[in-house]
């Protein structure tokens, strides 16, 4: 799954222009990824300017759960 | 906000606010909805453009112009700078917030309702007409129009919901970073560009002018660069070793779309326009001169639409036509353009530059500069006398 570093986001939109499946919803504070119709691509981590999207398995959200 | 409108808009950046404002004038409702709290900010935008241009849609005024361009410098990878005055075209730098604000002053006056805070999420056809769902300062509402016009910009969504094919491939798309330095020593009327596979793979640094020593500083890579390293990560680069002691004021993301314009601008009750439409210049990257002028005829051609009763794609056509008939061919040329000078090495600058420093710097012209730029592919030559002749 595309893990959203809000810290770096910029709510620019330039990965919207790219996702081929369209699951990502730009609003004025929040970038959303639905993640069901994600198709896990990476064309958004490649093209992201800040670099603010990464991809994590599974394993790492449980960690992080776990935190 | 009312239940139906004539003709909605999506976007209140130039596009959208010039449209509304063609389409209000002639006495139709018109409604615009903008996501961000305030229209024209953030600046996502180096902003500058054609004085000459700009006059065609609006009153100058001079609270909105930062500075006045006469002249231009590329800078080769290894810092081989050519500088010249500009023969006839007189450019400025913006105030993107004041001028964006001075476009919707407009489009209110000429009777145009503005919502901020306004996100449209979902676009549904129900009949002739489109219903539109939408966030309003934290409420959701609806509301019906007979033409949607989609200004959303890059990321071109309700076009995409209409089921018109708006992604770009990465070669067709810069990711771009800038930040507005102050403190920082340059040349207050000239426009500068840095050229290097190692400043900005596939794309260009710009350095334009807000005054005597701040300026726009940013860059674009190309898409098929993106990745390893991002355009902040290259913009930083840059800053470190040209502006080491600059004061950053600002620091943006953004994303320019440098594609062909799309093919279909219209649909039935739809009008798209702006970077929404890749209408950009793909070589060059500034797009309000096309926001501005595809905002125009958008919002006229609806307009009149209204009044006729017919708001079908066969009517609404009649856009296509002349955004066509005016910008298509042009357009086309700065895409080859833009597909070749994509593709140039560090080397292929080098030897541009040497080539040009032979000459008297009163004797470069634009022309000059690109006609060196292809020579290796004669092909484009007259697309570069077409498109720069008499700049
Ligand atoms: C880094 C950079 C530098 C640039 N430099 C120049 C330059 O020097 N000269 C030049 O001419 N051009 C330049 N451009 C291009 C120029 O900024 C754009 O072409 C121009 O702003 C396009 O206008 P627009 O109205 O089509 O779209 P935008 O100005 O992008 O406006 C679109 C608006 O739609 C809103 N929106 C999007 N989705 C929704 C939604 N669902 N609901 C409600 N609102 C929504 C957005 O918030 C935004 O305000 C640059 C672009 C970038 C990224």
């Amino acid at each position: 799954m595309i893990l959203v570093d809000v810290n770096l986001c910029d709510l620019c939109g330039t990965c919207i222009a790219v996702c081929p499946v369209d699951c990502i919803e730009l609003t004025e504070f929040d970038l959303k990824i639905s993640h069901e119709s994600c198709i896990q691509c990476n064309a958004c981590i490649k093209i992201c300017p800040f670099a603010a999207l990464t991809s994590a398995n599974v394993e790492v959200m449980e960690d992080e759960k776990t935190l | 906000m009312k239940k139906h409108y004539n003709i909605a808009i999506v976007g209140g950046g130039p596009a959208g606010t010039t449209a509304a404002r063609f389409a209000a004038a002639r006495g139709v409702s018109v409604v615009l909805f903008e996501k961000d709290r305030e229209i024209g900010v953030p600046v996502r935008c180096a902003e500058g453009v054609a004085e000459d241009v700009l006059a065609k849609y609006i009153e100058i005024d001079s609270r909105w112009i930062a500075s006045r361009i006469t002249a231009f410098g590329f800078h080769s990878p290894s810092g081989i700078e050519i500088a010249f005055q500009s023969a006839t075209a007189r450019g400025c730098v913006l105030h993107r917030r004041l001028f964006d604000h001075a476009l919707a002053e407009l489009a209110s006056e000429a009777g145009a309702e503005i919502y901020t805070k306004a996100y449209v999420h979902s676009l549904r056809k129900n009949g002739p007409k489109s219903t539109l769902g939408l966030r309003y300062i934290g409420q959701e509402k609806e509301i019906t129009a007979d033409i949607v016009i989609a200004a959303d910009g890059i990321e071109s969504r309700i076009a995409h919901l209409a089921g018109i094919k708006t992604k770009l491939a990465f070669r067709d798309i810069e990711p771009c970073a800038q930040m507005q330095l102050a403190n920082i020593d340059i040349h207050p009327e000239r426009c500068d560009f840095y050229l290097s596979e190692k400043w900005a793979p596939g794309g260009y640094v710009w350095v334009f002018p807000k005054g005597a020593r701040t300026a726009n500083v940013g860059l674009g890579i190309n898409g098929i660069h993106a990745g390893p390293k991002s355009a902040l990560n290259y913009l930083q680069d840059f800053v470190k070793e040209h502006f080491p002691k600059a004061t950053v004021l600002t620091t943006t993301a953004a994303g320019v779309p440098v594609a062909q314009t799309l093919k279909q601008l219209v649909a039935d009750g739809l009008m798209i326009i702006g970077d929404a439409a890749r209408q950009v210049n793909p070589l060059t990257g500034g797009g309000i001169s096309a926001a501005l002028a595809a905002g125009k005829m958008a919002g006229q051609v609806a307009a009149e639409a209204i009044k006729a009763d017919d708001n079908s794609a066969r009517r609404l056509t009649s856009y296509q036509k002349e955004w066509e008939k005016t910008y298509g061919k042009e357009s086309r040329r700065y895409y080859r353009l833009k597909d070749w000078v994509m593709g140039l090495t560090d080397q292929d600058f080098e030897d541009i530059a040497a080539a040009l420093a032979k000459e008297p710097p009163e004797e470069i012209t634009l022309v000059k500069i690109f006609k060196q730029a292809v020579r290796k592919k004669p092909s484009l030559i007259i697309d570069v006398l077409k498109v720069f002749a008499g700049l």
